[in-house]
């Protein structure tokens, strides 16, 4: 920053001209065209200030909702405004801030953390923080036209598929949510591949910041507990928008079924929006003892065990359901053993703190209050797994006290402190400490306040959910304190607001790593460049900066890898998962508005779907398609003009992989893994039909066709092979046999998902009639859909091979389609044996 | 420079698997007794099921026990020094995961006890 003068110095006019071409690589677009950027700096930021917004609108609501239960008998608001206000408070906080703002953070922070110059797709980043605003946008808006959803945040039918009872806002809910699901699975993807494959050279697996171990967790826990609650909208909006019976008992239905789904999702999201806060604490626990944390092993327990146990949660939200009292058994048993990995990881920071030399800070007393506020919610969250307890206190404002500690002191307050932590990253420029403390005590105060009380007006029977109390009943002080807690928090968090958005033009910058920490996020300078990392350094320890001296100054100075840009070209460097061994330099795309398109057409699709504008729907899905087409055909797998580059200190690396070895296709299989996730949970609705009922599938109902199922199968089978032999042909230098096969394989599929219809469609299965033909229908629908976008797959390979992007040596794209394949395979192999085979078993 | 030496030991997978075989076992575990107790009805005896979840019980801890004692010799406890296995060796990363993946094996031993105990103090299918 301050040297002296460069005269003719050959290393600083080195480093000059270094600075100057990676500058001009990683430039923000200016002007209008700022809206283009997909580099962490800018999407990382606008997905914190939007999902921010969420909140603060979300906290709006809440404070109706204490206005309106601060004295008995109000009349602030009407009871079916009330059903709105409390439904849509639940939803935004939980979809539109708890799981965005950990991608947000994430996205924001990782890079910086890994020395990575960006993740591995930061258009899948910018498009699904655009999904993210539209869907958001769209839930949010519709309390303003009195069209909010008003089922509860989960939606439980019967209430909610009764057209009577549950308007456009149930639609609202279901279409806008699903939507926001698929940006939250394209986070995952992103953040899964970059811990594993984006790590500095040398950052082995036991040296990995303990961030990334929480995000990687979390990622994984992503793809397999959004797709259960995916699958679960679709049935549910077949049954608004097309009278298909899942969860109506009348013709065979079941509304528990919608319960098991939704909590399949929703109790690891729990898990999703604490593992990903405590995480911070993880790393700011040893920046302020300033020592390395205490049990690095222990914490991976904590982590990867929570991840796991958290799956086998779910029917302690049905515990008044009437199940089995062994089946509550199972669920009670879990859900008390998870507070074993949840508490190590609480003693584990409480020994780093004992051992340090604690340095008291802002970021500090949030992690003190987190650790109050949240072992208080998971004390309450034991008492609650126990079902006779949770019998009494169900649906009251126990509940609501207890879930308030929980997500408040598990999540927001950890992400409050991150806030204090990070923001010189971002901004270059440190938050008011003496604002700070304001901000804490009214937060931890106002909170305590608030729902303290909530725990005793609960055990005095107070429901939740309803709008209005009558007095007598030894509610009146109770609530009305809630209601003053509430308010004082709501002022500590304005102020902190207030302190982020208040111009700071005369202060000055933050000095380099101004808390002291040992970790890479900080190396960066202040104010950041947003090529983040100068050049990628060799990492030989968990706490580099504080043990690999002379490191900051050698990566200042351009002496690690990658130091430049020679060729103008965004590059990051990909290492292997276990031992982080350096082995391709991966250039990374650049600003773009395909990625806005691409998310405001799918988002079109969504939205014209639920006012039942079939035309606009179909346009806009068709300019969907379009967009991502563009996007994939002029972004990806792009061919070098060289196949290695030099990535300094002797080091040469290839600039294109295809297979198991590139990053693409580790992204298609994690994203198969969730599509996996969701016809799982279709197979599932098809056997829990058959529990439920004595005759399954039932006597009367016709079955599908085997004759056209096996047909079916058969083609698709016939299309996996020709795709499998197209890349081994193409491989081994004949493009005109990899042309021919995928044209020949987009015909069987194209015939083998019209068999599967025809399979159904022939012996006039009514999906109206019973659940029985229902669930076939969407079996068969899922499976076809998905033999069609192989088909569009397979034609996108033929038309690169014929353009010379897609080339025996340059070969990504047939190499993921295959993978496709073997999925897509799979799929049709399960649909059609439960199908064909279970009606004749039974 | 561009090859790991890993052996099986050395994988996310093997780490995950104490948690996985968990997660086997609950499912088997809460499946058969749902299925059994919904097509038997309310009042129905749950020996069978007992019978079953013990069984699985027994399979799901002798696995995790010889994936623990497995982890126990590649962490190499008694042979080496103790945590934090945060050099830049393969030998430390390998202790690290032999390390996490007994501690995870523990975790996994306890909590599918804790998911066997229902069956042990429930009789029938109320």
């Amino acid at each position: 920053m301050n040297e002296a003068p460069a005269g003719h110095d050959p290393d600083m006019e080195r480093r000059r001209g270094q600075e100057k071409r990676l500058r001009a690589a990683w430039a923000t677009p200016r002007g209008w065209r700022y809206w283009s950027a997909v580099n962490n700096t800018e999407v990382g930021v606008w997905y914190t200030a939007t999902s921010f917004a969420f909140m603060l609108f979300a906290g709006v609501l809440g404070l109706l909702i204490r206005v309106q239960l601060a004295v008995p008998d109000n009349d602030f608001m009407t009871g079916p405004f009330y059903n709105q206000v409390f439904t849509l408070h639940g939803t935004v906080m939980m979809f539109l801030f708890a799981v965005p703002i950990f991608e947000a953070v994430a996205i924001t922070i990782m890079p910086q953390m890994l020395a990575a110059r960006d993740l591995p797709f930061p258009r899948l980043s910018a498009f699904g923080y655009w999904c993210f605003l539209i869907g958001g946008v769209f839930v949010c808006g519709s309390i303003f036209f009195g069209a909010a959803p008003d089922g509860g945040w989960f939606m439980y039918p019967p209430l909610s598929t009764d057209p009577e009872q549950a308007g456009i806002g149930a639609d609202i809910w279901l279409l806008g949510l699903s939507f926001i699901e698929v940006a939250s699975i394209a986070a995952a993807v992103e953040l899964i591949v970059g811990t594993l494959k984006c790590r500095p050279p040398g950052m082995r697996i036991n040296m990995i910041p303990l961030y990334a171990w929480y995000i990687l967790v979390v990622g994984v826990m992503i793809v397999f507990a959004f797709p259960p609650l995916i699958a679960g909208d679709i049935l549910f909006e077949m049954e608004r928008m097309f009278d298909w019976p899942f969860f109506d008992p009348r013709r065979g239905g079941d509304p528990l079924l919608w319960q098991h789904l939704f909590w399949i999702f929703g109790h690891p999201e729990v898990y999703i929006i604490f593992l990903p806060a405590i995480a911070v604490v993880a790393m700011i626990v040893p920046t302020f003892a300033q020592r390395p944390i205490f049990g690095y092993s222990w914490i991976v327990l904590a982590a990867v065990g929570t991840g796991f146990l958290s799956f086998g949660l779910w029917v302690h939200h049905m515990f008044a359901t009437g199940l089995p009292a062994v089946s509550l058994g199972f669920f009670s048993a879990a859900s008390q053993a998870v507070a074993i990995p949840t508490g190590v990881q609480i003693f584990v920071f409480i020994a780093t703190l004992l051992l340090g030399r604690v340095v008291s800070s802002t970021p500090m007393l949030f992690v003190w209050g987190t650790l109050a506020v949240f072992v208080l919610g998971g004390l309450t969250g034991v008492m609650v797994a126990l079902a006779p307890f949770d019998w009494q206190v169900h649906d009251s404002h126990f509940i609501v006290a207890h879930l308030h500690y929980t997500l408040i002191g598990g999540g927001l307050f950890p992400i409050v402190a991150g806030i204090y932590y990070f923001f010189p990253l971002v901004s270059g420029k440190k938050l008011s400490d003496r604002l700070g403390k304001w901000v804490f005590w009214l937060m931890f105060l106002g909170f305590n306040i608030a729902f303290l009380p909530m725990h005793v007006s609960g055990l005095r029977g107070m429901p939740r959910r309803v709008f209005s109390y009558p007095e007598g009943l030894g509610l009146e002080n109770l609530n009305l304190v809630s209601t003053i807690g509430a308010f004082i928090f709501a002022a500590g968090f304005v102020l902190l607001v207030l302190d982020v958005v208040r111009p700071r033009r005369g202060q000055p910058y933050a000095d380099t790593n101004p808390w002291n920490a040992g970790t890479l996020e900080w190396l960066i300078e202040m104010p950041g460049e947003s090529w983040g990392v100068r050049s990628v350094p060799q990492i030989s320890s968990r706490y580099p900066l504080w043990e690999q001296e002379g490191l900051a100054r050698q990566v200042a100075e351009g002496r690690c890898y990658l130091p430049d840009a020679e060729e103008g070209r965004r590059e990051t460097l990909i290492t292997t998962t276990i031992d982080a061994l350096p082995v391709q330099c991966l250039r990374v795309p650049g600003p773009t508005f395909i990625t806005l398109w691409a998310a405001a057409f799918t988002g079109g699709v969504f939205v014209f779907a639920t006012f039942h504008w079939w035309f606009a729907t179909l346009v806009s899905g068709i300019l969907g398609a379009g967009a991502i087409l563009r996007w994939l055909w002029t972004g990806t797998a792009e061919i070098p003009e060289k196949p290695a580059k030099d990535i300094g200190l002797g080091v040469t690396l290839p600039l294109y992989m295809s297979g198991p070895r590139s990053v693409g296709w580790w992204a298609m299989f994690i994203t198969m893994m969730g599509d996996m996730a969701a016809f799982a949970s279709l197979i599932f609705g098809y056997f829990f039909y058959w529990t439920i009922h004595p005759d399954f599938p039932p006597p009367d109902q016709p079955d599908p066709s085997a004759g056209w199922l096996g047909l079916g199968l058969v083609l698709l089978l016939g299309a996996w092979w020709l795709t499998v032999r197209a890349r081994g042909r193409n491989a081994a230098g004949s493009p005109g046999a990899l042309r021919g096969a995928l044209a020949l394989g987009a015909v069987l599929a194209t015939a083998g998902s019209a068999a599967l219809i025809a399979a159904a469609w022939l012996p006039g299965l009514d999906p109206t009639s019973h659940v029985y033909p229902a669930i076939v229908w969407i079996l068969l629908i899922w499976t076809a859909v998905h033999g069609i976008l192989g088909v569009v797959m397979q034609l996108y390979c033929i038309a690169g091979s014929v353009a010379g992007r897609l080339t025996p040596r340059y070969d990504i794209d047939i190499w993921n389609v295959t993978l496709f394949w073997h999925f897509m395979a799979l799929t049709a192999f399960l649909t059609v044996a439960v199908l064909a085979l279970f009606p004749m078993a039974v | 420079m561009t090859r790991e030496t890993r052996s099986p030991r050395n994988s996310l997978i093997v780490l995950s698997l104490g948690p996985t075989i968990w997660a086997v076992h609950f499912l088997a575990s809460y499946v058969t007794a749902a299925i059994w107790c919904e097509k038997a009805g309310l009042g129905a005896t749950l020996s069978p099921v007992q019978l079953l979840v013990g069984i699985f019980t027994l399979a799901a801890l002798v696995a995790i026990g010889a994936l623990g004692l497995s982890a126990w010799r590649h962490w190499g406890y008694l042979e080496n020094e103790g945590p934090p296995h945060d050099a830049d060796t393969e030998e430390e990363r390998g202790r690290f995961l032999g390390l996490a993946t007994l501690l995870l094996s523990g975790l996994s031993f306890v909590a599918v006890i804790y998911v066997a105990l229902p069956v042990v103090f429930i009789a029938d299918c109320r």
